[in-house]
């Protein structure tokens, strides 16, 4: 009994003290990030090309189809009140407000969160990050801090090429299989879409890239240096970004309306 | 070398299709604002109910955008709606007991004031008030007239 008790104090201290370090990482992460935007460039970039350029395919090819279903959706729908126009406005408010960046999120997660998480556990399983240390060189600056932001500036982009691929899949389903008329199609769209439901999407795209990045980065980074440690770690990675995402999602879009 | 500049490239290619993607949500999808004018003169008009008229709704002359409804509210002496609008400076030609009606765009749309020109030979300018008014149709009241005139009719039939 007394033990049990113990064990509860000793988990809830440990969890304060987990996420506690979680924040502290998050500002190390931030403090240095300007420096290396600046002055090495040269790594975002490439890492902007490892998370955003070979995340492409699956996020096209998941938008077109996420559209598409969309659209197959409210077309079936909509054409039981003769509104088959509106077929594109559902399309596009779900995909530019919510599944957009909560989909693109997810799946960043799974392709590039993952991938990061397991580089850098396997970077600190064989050593390399003490190896860095050894040699006067920071490995957060070094290796965390690129990766983190080759996250930041690619996921707002996969969002918007999310949404914009998945308009054209609602396009295909909508004018060209079910022939709805083309200019009534993205009249209504244009009609109905304001302004602000656009920035909504791209805050929560943007926000998502910087939890996506930092929990896959945090993760890697406190991996326990092992094979099976380093596998926990990416699995880790995706439930906490996936519950994360969720949860800012509800908070962003009830902070917005 | 090979390969930082095949990076470069396909990074290059990614930024380029995201912000094109951007690009596209922001302007092709949300039509937003289809008024634009560089000077425009406020006008009002007077309603007895202005339905679910609200700011930004466009003010319509044979169909084409030529303002945009910027307050409503509601006097408290007349008991009547207000309704202050903005009319593009271009169209300085409209004569003065032109009467404004609230009408609805489709059968779910949202309303919009339509103006229908009369034939005076002074034109609105700043301030003026629309005086040939109609007020927007509300859909109970509609049906509460139908009800109380088929009712009659029964009764004469009878």
């Amino acid at each position: 009994m007394r033990r049990s008790v113990q064990d509860i104090y000793e988990n809830s201290f440990e969890f304060l003290r987990t996420f506690g370090a979680f924040q502290l990482f998050f500002l190390r992460l931030l403090r240095y990030s300007p420096g290396i935007f600046f002055s090495r460039f040269d790594l975002v970039v490439k890492q902007v090309y490892n998370t955003g350029a070979l995340s492409l395919v699956i996020i096209m090819v998941c938008g077109l189809f996420v559209g598409a279903v969309l659209a197959l959706q409210a077309y079936s729908n909509m054409s039981v009140f003769n509104a088959e126009d509106w077929t594109g406005v559902a399309a596009a408010f779900a995909l530019v407000k919510e599944l957009g960046p909560v989909l693109t999120a997810i799946l960043f997660a799974g392709r590039a969160g993952t991938a990061l998480t397991s580089e850098i556990g396997l970077m600190k399983a064989t050593d390399q990050l003490s190896a860095m240390e050894m040699m006067a060189v920071n490995p957060v600056r070094r290796v965390l801090v690129p990766r983190f932001l080759g996250g930041v500036i690619a996921m707002p982009l996969l969002a918007a090429i999310f949404s914009g691929i998945g308009l054209f899949g609602a396009h295909l389903v909508g004018v060209e299989l079910f022939q709805v008329d083309v200019g009534s199609f993205w009249q209504q769209i244009q009609l109905t879409l304001e302004i602000d439901d656009v920035r909504e999407g791209i805050i929560k795209s943007c926000v998502f890239g910087v939890a996506a990045s930092l929990i896959a980065v945090w993760e890697g980074y406190n991996a326990v240096p092992t094979a099976e440690g380093v596998g926990r770690a990416t699995t880790r990675t995706v439930v906490i970004t996936a519950i994360a995402i969720l949860v800012f999602d509800f908070m962003i879009t009830a902070a917005l309306i | 070398m090979r390969q930082t500049r095949s990076v470069e490239i396909g990074t290059g290619l990614f930024v380029l299709l995201g912000m094109s993607a951007l690009f596209f949500l922001t302007t092709q999808t949300t039509g937003g604002d289809d008024f634009q004018a560089e000077s425009v003169y406020m006008v009002e008009a007077r309603f007895e109910n202005v339905g679910s008229l609200r700011q930004r709704a466009p003010v319509t002359m044979s169909g084409v955008t030529i303002g945009r409804v910027t307050d409503v509210t509601f006097d408290p002496v007349s008991l009547e709606a207000v309704v202050q609008f903005v009319i593009d400076a271009k169209f300085d030609r409209i004569p003065d007991d032109t009467d404004a009606s609230i009408l609805t765009s489709g059968i779910l749309g949202s309303q919009y004031i339509g103006l229908q020109a009369g034939g005076s030979d002074m034109y609105l300018e700043e301030g003026s008030e629309i005086l040939f008014t109609q007020s927007a149709i509300i859909l109970e009241n509609l049906i509460g007239k139908f009800l109380v005139n088929s009712g009659s009719s029964d009764e004469e039939s009878n």
